[in-house]
């Protein structure tokens, strides 16, 4: 504040409240809604003081959508895609940085390239990939004749298959594959001080044990953050997760919402589909609560 | 910039970036030349490999009134969603900026929806704006048949767009404000102490500063709005009423694995990479200038 502005401040505080509500106001219908019963909430107006069902609705929400394995699912693979962006992208950042080598400049504007291109974009064909995902090395191997000189000389047939459909593994790594925490690290590495790298190089520190014990124990606060934004962006994942499991027993619980979609002519149940959507809201809201700092610093730094 | 310090044994190097070249080789290169390949092929419908058709797929979908179709409504769904959503996060990230008393309960709460998946949200805005029940039902019994997202196509391109933009409300928000913040307060003082009111001094100081980040965003927000729109579509309209919601990727999606044409689906991806890349394009270069600009 440089000078007093009466008026300017009141429409400040204002509009800014307006963004509030504006904010906050679903996530209080969602809570109210599924406080109520069948016939309160499909009152018209619904009122919004609570009613008493909430915990009755939770519970029909759970077991009707089937929540607890699918929310397990959901943490499994958030957890599996975070873990698996923080590893291999310090590996890679840390190659593309720490090491001189003929083709790196080709290696990271690879890797850049896959910053432009979502999953969403290219899914048909990488669902293909997954339902075999040794297809493109038997093709290799095909077009280059490798497996015709396999088959005349050992009379084996090369046919390389496996299937990632309803794996844990189909659903993570493909999410892996971007480039997006790559660069997060590549920022960091670059100001990490030259003399650091010398002194651990003079105390006859190696590549690796420089890596472990000396860049990895510095890039805490870049996990974190990295770690936050891909564990939100796992488990908002929904076009993915969708097609590639058709078993239920690998469904997570954001695609599991739409069975409780209420069906046209039958009994609107509202009030069981918004709690099923505040059971699903409530984990990445806790995420978000709990680890802002990290989770604004990561979106800044992966997004520039 | 570049380490002047390295270490010298480069096969070690490589294989510390083994794994992550096999993952986008593939999960992404693979898969994108595949696209590249089946666009330009018909799949035979009873096995038999694929034959060679050139440039007939594209042909046959570009004459596709669905498709023309699918593109206005992304491309009204991207301008309106995205100017929505950055408009109102820029009033409120500046207004957030001026630190009056309270102003971190904004910047604490302005972030949540983002944090949201996009299908559980297009939940509660089909509650929230369903024409029976919530909110808009209110709407209706004033003025019936006022609000029909099941029936009227605009009506559901308004419900998805509202979705959409809350989230990204969100987002944005957080941009700007980072953008703003990084602004000298010594430079809003200097401006103050010339007499330069508040709005003055968003016209002409603000404003001018941030338009890295405007461009910025509009870029990532577009782009967005072609990819995270697909939950809250699926969830909310399932492309309906009468295709008046049937974005780009939910087309993709639903000529790919309900219709089974994969050869169109894949020519309808390379059409959408195009423009996403030609937008990532766009934005490199406005990279370009911020770093002139400062």
């Amino acid at each position: 504040m440089v000078e007093r502005t009466p008026i300017l401040n009141f429409f400040t505080h204002l509009i800014l409240f307006a963004g509030f509500i504006f904010c906050v106001a679903p996530f209080v219908i969602v809570a109210i809604a599924a406080s109520h019963n069948l016939k309160d909430v499909n009152d018209v107006p619904m009122s919004l003081l609570p009613g008493s069902d909430f915990w009755v609705n939770i519970k029909t929400a759970w077991t009707t959508a089937d929540l607890g394995p699918k929310l397990l699912n959901s943490f499994i693979m958030a957890f599996g895609v975070a873990a698996g962006k923080v590893i291999v992208s310090a590996l890679t950042a840390f190659s593309i940085v720490y090491f001189r080598y003929p083709g790196r400049m080709l290696i990271f504007w690879l890797i850049f390239i896959t910053l432009m291109l979502p999953l969403e974009v290219r899914i048909v064909p990488t669902y293909a990939v997954v339902a075999n995902v040794l297809e493109p090395y038997q093709a290799i191997l095909d077009l280059t004749g490798l497996s015709w000189l396999i088959e005349k000389v050992s009379g084996v047939q090369v046919q390389l298959s496996l299937g990632l459909l309803n794996s844990y593994s189909g659903l993570i790594l493909p999410l892996v594959a971007t480039a997006t925490g790559t660069f997060l690290y590549r920022q960091f590495f670059l100001t990490v001080p030259d003399e650091l790298t010398e002194a651990a190089r003079m105390d006859g520190a190696g590549a690796l044990r420089f890596f472990v014990d000396i860049l990895l124990p510095l890039s805490r606060n870049n996990m974190a953050a990295l770690g936050t934004i891909m564990f939100l962006w796992a488990w908002n994942q929904y076009l993915w997760p969708l097609l590639i499991t058709t078993d239920q027993s690998h469904a997570m619980a954001v695609t599991e919402l739409k069975q409780l979609i209420p069906n046209v002519g039958g009994a609107p149940e509202w009030h069981i589909a918004m709690a099923g959507t505040l059971i699903v809201m409530l984990p990445p809201l806790i995420v978000v609560v709990l680890m802002q700092r990290w989770f604004v610093r990561g979106l800044i730094a992966t997004e520039k | 910039m570049e380490k002047r310090v390295t270490f010298g044994r480069w096969t070690i190097g490589i294989l510390f970036a083994v794994p992550q070249l096999l993952l986008i080789f593939t999960f992404f290169y693979w898969p994108a030349g595949q696209a590249v390949y089946w666009s330009l092929t018909l799949q035979q419908p009873w096995g038999g490999g694929n034959i060679w058709v050139g440039l007939d797929n594209f042909r046959s979908i570009l004459s596709n009134a669905d498709y023309w179709n699918s593109i206005t409504a992304s491309l009204v769904f991207a301008a309106t969603s995205t100017g929505l959503a950055m408009v109102i996060a820029l009033v409120l990230a500046a207004l957030t900026d001026r630190q009056l008393a309270g102003s971190w309960l904004y910047r604490v709460v302005l972030i949540w929806p983002y944090g949201i998946a996009a299908p559980a949200l297009a939940m509660a805005f089909r509650f929230i704006l369903a024409p029976e029940a919530g909110f808009m039902a209110v709407v209706n019994k004033v003025w019936p048949g006022f609000w029909d997202p099941g029936l009227d196509g605009a009506d559901a391109m308004a419900s998805v767009i509202i979705a959409f933009s809350w989230k990204y409300v969100g987002y944005n928000f957080i941009f700007f404000l980072a953008a703003f913040q990084a602004i000298p307060r010594s430079l809003i003082e200097a401006a103050a102490m010339d007499g330069s009111g508040v709005i003055r001094r968003f016209r002409d100081i603000q404003f001018p500063l941030i338009t890295p980040t405007i461009f910025f965003l509009l870029v990532i927000n577009i782009t967005e709005s072609f990819q995270d729109s697909f939950g809250i579509v699926d969830i909310m309209t399932a492309g309906g009423p009468a295709n008046a919601t049937n974005l780009m990727v939910y087309k993709i999606y639903s000529d790919g694995f309900k219709g089974l044409d994969y050869s169109g689906a894949a020519a309808q991806s390379i059409i959408l990479m195009l423009l996403i890349i030609a937008l990532t394009i766009v934005q490199f270069r406005f990279i370009e200038r911020r770093v002139h600009y400062r």
